[in-house]
């Protein structure tokens, strides 16, 4: 039978903040190792470049780079470099911050299917040099823009984001 | 994959907490409101229940390593074989599938599965936590958010199919209206698609009143080996099939318009029930919709509707409670809201009373034998599926 | 009911680090090996069960990124929060219900990117009561030791013996991180943690990786293995959840699951009929501890009999020959797995320098670590 008895008090706001209440702050602290394949990743991109790696087996072109293919389940060790270029494969406006607070500027997360590896393959990154949000649009092509090569640490933040291309 | 299955396990009781925003209750004690519901009407105890499964959503939401433990003795499992199983947002319709299979085995007759969550602990929004969800090295230090994902799906579903956002916008408005008769919910809304539309764009082209809420509550349900079920309950609604799936991490090299995991877990539980027409032996349908276009596309991946053409079916009145295929008659997660284990399995409960004819001003009207409920998670990437019948 | 048993297992050596690969890499590891063992490929696989909580991970929604390195992608794959072996009894019970004939089981640690272990801990630890007393968290051990040590008439000089025991087992155990010959006089003078408990008897960290591919009894027979392991009993419990409620001196949980276990398997003399036995010990009390709860002892004194040499390799019921946690690593929900490998290769006959003359069963028992009162249990038996 659908409940008739409803249990569970909400609190208000006010209600909310007056309750009594246990403070704590989570300290969780970790380094993950990068491992082989994102590693020489890393390395790339600390060089200014976005490398990629084929599996031999279903000669997917595939970034960002694994030590192993997901779908043939044999180890990957063949490394290209691909280009800085891509198309974007979706995007969205976003106007909230990580705790949903609205931003003055709103941000453009994509999925950026990068020229050289097979098509439909892409990473996450934001785009930039925007001039109108409203003007973005699947299938447009868009090029890196990187840090200067002495700020670089070998992280996805050495991509500053990707600028739409000129046609 | 063999379909040699030794025993048919029903649902004899179904109970949940208030959904709310900021409960005064903790956990475990949203818990134990929705195990005492659950069993009132079960012919069961607390004595006869042999073994508890427990959902819930990321420990980082609640500040609490172990999460699963800390919640024990909240949900009935002071001293008995208690187990927590886990595939994300899918994990509240999973938790049913995790009892079906601990009875289904011979190993235990009865399972108490019990789903919760508080996320109002997380201050001052839970959605800081959801960051953990992304790649630690790749995305996380872009300052990803939880919307972003969404937005990026839902974007690709349109674009691929040319739907329109009025379309979508629907969704709000059934499920909110819908949600209006559910005595738990903390959502419910007559809202209009222009309402919708004109609601503050979150991340395009997701919109404020397109997401479903935070939200604390539990829910739960008793299970039984078909021996114990026939003798305790007057109508046991039995588990025909149960489905999951999982798909690759590497979310950016799939395409998001079309959920192939939520497709293959479908089939896998509409073979387990031998349903071949799922369209016209599935009567009601309850499918997970923590945003609005996920709705469809869910309809979509468990072949409930053409890729791309649920909106039209919507559009026509198909999912309303009075339609063809009544679809989150509950009201679903936009009209009741998001307590993200605790809402799979409310679908579940939904479905259970739906089929009993016990859902009140929510019973939908084609007189239904066989429901379906389903949970999706993760980085877009699970799908579980769960086939219930009276027959 | 259909039997279940190992058809394959993949493990990489525990290690104090392993810097050099990722955690899908070290788990790509034992998964080609796990396979290779089996003679099988992932795509032969029905169903998979990772062993993860969020936390360890550093990572929320850990399940997320566990189907690539298992071969995995569009199956059915869940993740279990709790040790390897509830992992284990997850897989078993899955293909018990007649649906699937193989399924694998992952578990692993990479212990060794939490800066913050005790801080994680903590975090486990009730929020309201337990969480702000400002002292290290292993706190709880420390009563938990006084008390058993109490009831059971078991002293200091016993425990860190226990500790001893492992390490040294564990120099013949090529999986193991932490080999060692240690005197019951090196284990008490270490640091303090809370006393009774000192460092030397707290289990240390360890990264590693277990892959299990389990299967029922027609799979097994159609591979020709001449000899192969099945599990016969399984056990899982939570006893007091919460501290306020818990038996200090006894490890309830185990005691539970393993009567579960025994029932299961028929066994009414466990230690007439268990060859022998694998237990958690991630502080050195709680093996002595858990073979009391296992009903191993007999009513005798464990102590006494850790004394006397009936847990060596020579004696009459061998216990963690493997090493355990103090000698393989803590591993979270790992290293009752590498116990598992172990007790299987002893069955097999394949143990090395450790090898039993034949053994034909063993319970390996597990416990989740603080806070917790939840445990499992795994009888297995050769043909």
């Amino acid at each position: 039978m659908e409940p008739k008895v409803i249990r569970g008090r909400d609190l208000k706001r006010d209600e909310f903040e007056k309750a009594l209440k246990v403070e704590y702050h989570p300290e969780a602290r970790y380094a993950w190792d990068a491992g082989y394949a994102v590693g020489k990743f890393l390395e790339g991109l600390k060089q200014g470049k976005i490398l990629g790696v084929r599996c031999r087996r279903c000669r997917r072109i595939l970034v960002p780079p694994r030590a192993f293919c997901e779908l043939c389940f044999v180890p990957i060790d063949e490394w290209l470099e691909l280009k800085d270029t891509g198309t974007v494969n979706t995007f969205s406006i976003s106007y909230v911050s990580m705790d949903v607070k609205r931003l003055e500027e709103p941000e453009i997360p994509a999925v950026i299917e990068i020229d050289g590896a097979s098509p439909g393959v892409g990473i996450l990154h934001k785009l930039g040099e925007v001039d109108d949000p409203k003007n973005v649009k699947i299938g447009m092509k868009v090029k890196a823009v990187w840090k200067p090569e002495k700020e670089r640490t070998g992280a996805i933040t050495d991509i500053l984001y990707f600028k739409p291309l000129e046609e | 994959m063999g379909l040699n299955i030794k025993h048919k396990v029903a649902v004899v009781g179904a109970g949940m907490s208030n959904v709310m925003r900021r409960a005064e209750e903790t956990g475990r004690e949203l818990s134990f409101y929705a195990v005492k519901e659950a069993l009132k009407n079960s012919g069961l105890t607390i004595e006869d229940v042999e073994c508890v499964v427990m959902a819930t959503a990321p420990d980082a939401f609640d500040g609490v390593h172990m999460k699963g433990e800390y919640l024990a003795d909240g949900a009935g499992a002071f001293r008995k074989p208690y187990m927590r199983s886990y595939v994300g947002g899918g994990s509240g319709v999973f938790a049913i599938i995790h009892g079906w299979y601990m009875v289904a085995s011979g190993m235990f007759k009865t399972c108490l599965v019990v789903a919760e969550e508080k996320m109002s602990s997380a201050q001052p929004h839970p959605q800081a936590a959801f960051n953990s969800i992304y790649d630690h090295t790749l995305e996380r230090p872009l300052g990803v958010n939880l919307l972003w994902i969404f937005a990026l799906e839902m974007n690709r579903y349109m674009s691929v199919h040319k739907i329109p956002l009025e379309d979508i916008a629907l969704v709000s408005v059934k499920n909110k209206r819908n949600g209006l008769d559910h005595p738990c919910t903390q959502v419910g809304a007559e809202v209009t698609v222009k309402e919708v539309l004109e609601s503050e764009i979150m991340a395009w082209p997701v919109h404020r009143l397109m997401v479903s809420p935070t939200s604390d509550a539990a829910a739960a349900i008793v299970i039984a080996r078909d021996d114990i079920a026939r003798r305790v309950s007057e109508q046991p609604v039995w588990i025909k099939g149960v489905g999951w799936n999982l798909d690759t991490a590497f979310w950016t090299n799939r395409d998001l318009y079309y959920p192939d995991y939520v497709e293959k877990a479908a089939r896998m539980a509409y073979e387990m029930a031998g349903i071949t027409n799922p369209r016209k032996e599935i009567h009601v349908v309850e499918p997970y919709d923590p945003f609005a276009y996920k709705e469809l596309h869910h309809l979509e991946g468990l072949l409930l509707a053409d890729r791309g053409k649920a909106p039209e079916l919507l559009k026509k009145g198909v999912f309303d409670r009075d339609g063809e295929l009544p679809s989150c008659p509950s009201g679903g997660l936009l009209g009741v809201g998001n307590p993200i284990a605790a809402a799979g399995l409310m679908k579940v409960c939904e479905i259970f009373w739906q089929l009993r004819g016990e859902a009140g001003k929510r019973q939908v009207k084609n007189n239904p034998k066989t429901g379906l409920a389903q949970a999706w998670g993760d980085l877009m990437q699970v799908g579980t599926v769960v086939i219930l019948s009276v027959n | 009911m259909s039997k279940v048993g190992i058809l394959g297992i993949g493990i990489v050596p525990a290690r104090a680090l392993s810097s050099d690969v990722s955690y899908r890499e070290l788990i790509f590891e034992a998964a080609v090996k796990a396979y290779e063992d089996a003679g099988i490929e992932p795509f032969d696989v029905d169903t998979f069960v990772s062993v993860s909580e969020d936390f360890n991970e550093g990572v929320s929604i850990f399940d997320e990124y566990v189907p690539d390195q298992l071969g995995a992608v569009l199956k059915p794959v869940h993740t279990i929060s709790g040790d390897g072996l509830y992992g284990v009894i997850s897989v078993a019970m899955q293909i018990m219900t007649g649906m699937f004939r193989i399924g694998v089981v992952e578990a692993h640690s990479k212990a060794s990117n939490v800066l913050n272990h005790l801080k994680i801990l903590e975090l486990a630890l009730d929020p309201v009561y337990l969480r702000h007393t400002g002292v290290d968290p292993r706190f709880l051990a420390g009563l938990e030791m006084r008390a058993y040590m109490e009831a059971s008439g078991i002293d200091a000089e016993s425990v860190a013996r226990a500790a001893t025991h492992q390490r040294t087992n564990a120099i013949w155990n090529p999986l193991a991180a932490y080999p060692g010959k240690f005197s019951p006089d090196d284990v008490l003078l270490t640091e303090v943690v809370a006393e009774p408990l000192t460092e030397g008897m707290v289990a240390q960290p360890a990264d590693g990786a277990v892959v299990v591919v389990l299967a029922s009894e027609d799979v097994i027979r159609s591979q020709k293995k001449n000899q192969a392991v099945w599990i016969e009993g399984m056990g899982f419990y939570t006893s007091e959840p919460s501290f306020d409620t818990w038996v200090w001196e006894r490890a309830t949980y185990a005691e539970l699951s393993a009567r579960k276990a025994y029932e299961m398997a028929g066994i009414s003399c466990p230690s007439k009929e268990i060859s022998f036995a694998e237990v958690d010990s991630r502080y050195a009390y709680k093996m002595l501890q858990h073979i009391e709860a296992c009903a191993l002892t007999d009513g005798r004194n464990p102590a006494q009999l850790l004394r006397d040499g009936f847990f060596s390799k020579e004696g009459t019921l061998p216990v963690n020959l493997s090493g355990a946690h103090m000698g393989i690593g803590m591993m979270e929900e790992a290293t009752a797995l590498y116990q598992l490998a172990f007790a299987a290769d002893q069955l097999l006959g394949r143990a090395g320098r450790m090898q039993l003359s034949d053994p034909y069963r063993c319970i390996i028992q597990s416990w989740r670590g603080l806070p917790t009162r939840s445990g499992a249990t795994c009888i297995l038996s050769r043909d």
